[in-house]
């Protein structure tokens, strides 16, 4: 089985290397801006922005599974309060030290969403999209159920402390958590990057565009579709965790089903199938219900519809495949003055 | 047992209700192959042009058939103004409009005709029905509606040159145009009919939910499960779906697991049968060329 990319190792034409190189440059920059963020804003901007990478590494999840492998999930918000609670409980039942959750958050929503993934195999498209949509609507419900009260709290919800920054490091606790926020999203940006440009994400894009060809091909398209679901479930399940320590507080109805569809919308308005779409989402999730607010205090909701169908109408392909868009006609003009002149 | 009794026939009326919003879901899939998460917000709005209507001071009928006609207008003018101009084939980018039409609509409503609940009459009599107290008038009369539209609705779909030309128009845009089948119009008359029946389902609804703008909400969750439950492409099934998940409903927070986790256990119930019938119970097995 030869797993050799003939993209990676053909020598590039000097066009597409500049282009590789541009690319490079705008992701340091990019990186850059991020690091020097929450010195230059207040430290109610730094939360939110906090906030933006939470929301991007759950989008990432959920684009793995939704963009690339083409399953719809509308229950995502549950893994988020799976990973939210794990978390918020370790914390405040066990003193388990804030870092030390987000793992145990991973690998705990990697294994619920593997067994998840595997009935929901027999399901397609719509009720595939009823099946999930089951699992965000419950998910509150469990967590307010009387004989999880103990660990849970109930509808009242757990309230943890914020981490200080440690090593005597000279930071407010919001811009220690955005730092802290920061490094996990990276990491987990390349590790998405690298799952999908390889082999496996091959595999899930190709049972998305066609599941028997995929299998004639020798892909065990059962395998790839459950292991999808756990590791969209553990991005999620971090993100979550992340999400709770940011905002201190957890309770069951800040996970219900809204939750599921925002994460959703996130994914599609910021591109589907697309990494940097990803943080795209994620700042339309976090900011535009405040913009919509600004604009209309009596129909906020309005406003933000009209956002949603209007991105559709304009960036059918999301906000990503706009600036692809814009970039190649950019790049064409270019050339096309530079052959004219 | 007397209570038992009760609970499967409170089940049945709000299965009623269950069953004629999942009609509209079918109607607009046969029309369109989409399903719309906001016809349970359009429903909705048209009640609440209903109640602005009888407040007005005109009666009960003309109001109704003046919200039905309203709401056949209002989901022709969707598909002509916004969907017909948003030009993507992928369904999760539909489901971004549909979602956005549905915060519209419920934000709207509630900005024309405030937040406070309001009091919907019922066109049938008060008071028992036969001496009995399991159903009452308006339930049973809810579910003699929903009866008498599926049935017009089926008619016209089997039995009209109009009702072929729209269902092939859904299930092969492309052979109808060459036989000279107006395709977008009959889109849009598929959206005006979903939109029309919603509309009866709405007026149906608010009087036993009464009329706010959040009412549709869970109505509209237990009445996708309906939908597919009894297969997507089957009015019929859609109707006992509904009838169906509504016992459930009833019968299971009674007696199982009590009113918190119903809406959790009844959805996993039908998600099981779905497991063993991935088409729903009376769907046809789409098959696909490969």
């Amino acid at each position: 089985m030869s797993a050799v990319a003939p993209a990676a190792t053909a020598p590039l034409s000097p066009a597409a290397a500049s282009q590789r190189r541009l690319q490079w440059i705008g992701l340091a920059v990019v990186i850059a801006v991020a690091c020097a963020l929450p010195f230059l804003v207040s430290n109610y901007r730094t939360f939110q922005f906090t906030l933006v990478l939470v929301y991007a590494i759950a989008l990432l999840g959920l684009n793995i599974l939704t963009g690339y492998n083409g399953q719809i999930s509308l229950g995502h918000g549950a893994f988020y309060a799976i990973g939210a609670y794990v978390a918020a409980i370790l914390m405040d039942r066990f003193g388990v030290p804030y870092w030390a959750t987000v793992p145990v958050a991973g690998a705990l929503c990697l294994v619920v969403g593997f067994l998840f993934g595997l009935p929901a195999l027999r399901l397609e498209g719509h009720y595939l999209a009823l099946a999930t949509f089951a699992l965000g609507v419950t998910m509150p419900q469990l967590l307010k159920n009387k004989a999880v009260e103990k660990w849970t709290g109930g509808v009242q919800g757990i309230v943890i402390v914020k981490p200080d920054a440690p090593f005597g490091l000279k930071l407010s606790p919001d811009q220690w958590l955005y730092l802290f926020t920061l490094a996990i999203a990276v990491v987990m940006f390349v590790i998405g990057w690298n799952l999908i440009r390889g082999r496996v994400g091959r595999a899930l894009v190709a049972i998305r565009d066609h599941p028997i060809a995929a299998s004639a091909m020798g892909i065990d398209t059962a395998r790839y579709k459950s292991l999808a679901f756990g590791v969209s479930a553990m991005y999620t399940g971090i993100a979550g965790s992340l999400g709770a320590i940011a905002i201190q507080f957890v309770a069951p109805d800040s996970f219900a089903v809204g939750l599921s569809i925002g994460l959703l919308t996130g994914i599609v308005i910021g591109g589907l199938a697309s990494i940097p779409g990803a943080i795209f989402g994620a700042i339309f999730v976090q900011f535009i219900p405040n913009i919509a607010d600004q604009i209309s205090k009596a129909a906020p909701w309005a406003i933000y519809g009209i956002f949603l169908i209007g991105f559709m109408f304009l960036m059918p392909m999301g906000i990503n495949g706009a600036i692809r868009l814009g970039w190649a006609r950019l790049c064409h003009r270019i050339a096309a003055q530079q052959k004219g002149g | 047992m007397d209570a038992f009794l009760h609970q499967v026939i409170g089940g049945l009326a709000t299965g009623g209700i269950y069953a004629s919003v999942a009609l509209a879901l079918v109607m607009i899939h046969q029309a369109t192959h989409l399903l719309n998460f906001a016809q349970g917000e359009m429903a909705m709005f048209s009640t609440y042009i209903a109640w602005a209507l009888i407040n007005a001071g005109v009666p009960y009928w003309g109001a109704f058939f003046l919200t039905i006609a309203f709401a056949f207008v209002l989901g022709l003018a969707i598909q002509h103004f916004v969907m017909r101009n948003i030009r993507t084939t992928s369904v999760l980018q539909l489901v971004i409009v549909f979602i956005g039409l549905l915060v519209i609509f419920n934000s709207v409503a509630g900005w024309i005709f405030t937040y406070t609940i309001k009091v919907f009459p019922s066109p049938f009599p008060k008071g028992d029905l036969l001496g009995q107290k399991y159903l009452s008038p308006h339930e049973l009369g809810a579910i003699g509606v929903t009866l008498v539209v599926l049935t017009l609705l089926w008619a016209f779909f089997r039995f009209t040159s109009l009702g072929l030309a729209m269902r092939a128009a859904a299930q092969n845009p492309g052979s109808s145009r060459l036989v000279g089948i107006r395709v977008a119009w009959m889109l849009a008359l598929g959206w005006g009919l979903a939109a029309a029946v919603g509309a009866v389902a709405g007026m149906m609804v608010a009087p036993i939910v009464y009329l706010d703008p959040n009412m549709m909400a869970g109505i509209l969750l237990y009445a996708f499960a309906a939908a597919l439950i009894g297969g997507i492409d089957s009015p019929g099934g859609a109707v006992l779906g509904g009838f169906l998940v509504g016992v459930l409903e009833n019968v299971l927070g009674a007696y199982v697991v009590g009113n918190e986790l119903k809406l959790g256990v009844a959805l996993v119930l039908i998600i099981g049968v779905l497991l063993v019938k991935p088409s729903g119970l009376f769907g046809s097995v789409q098959v696909t060329r490969v």
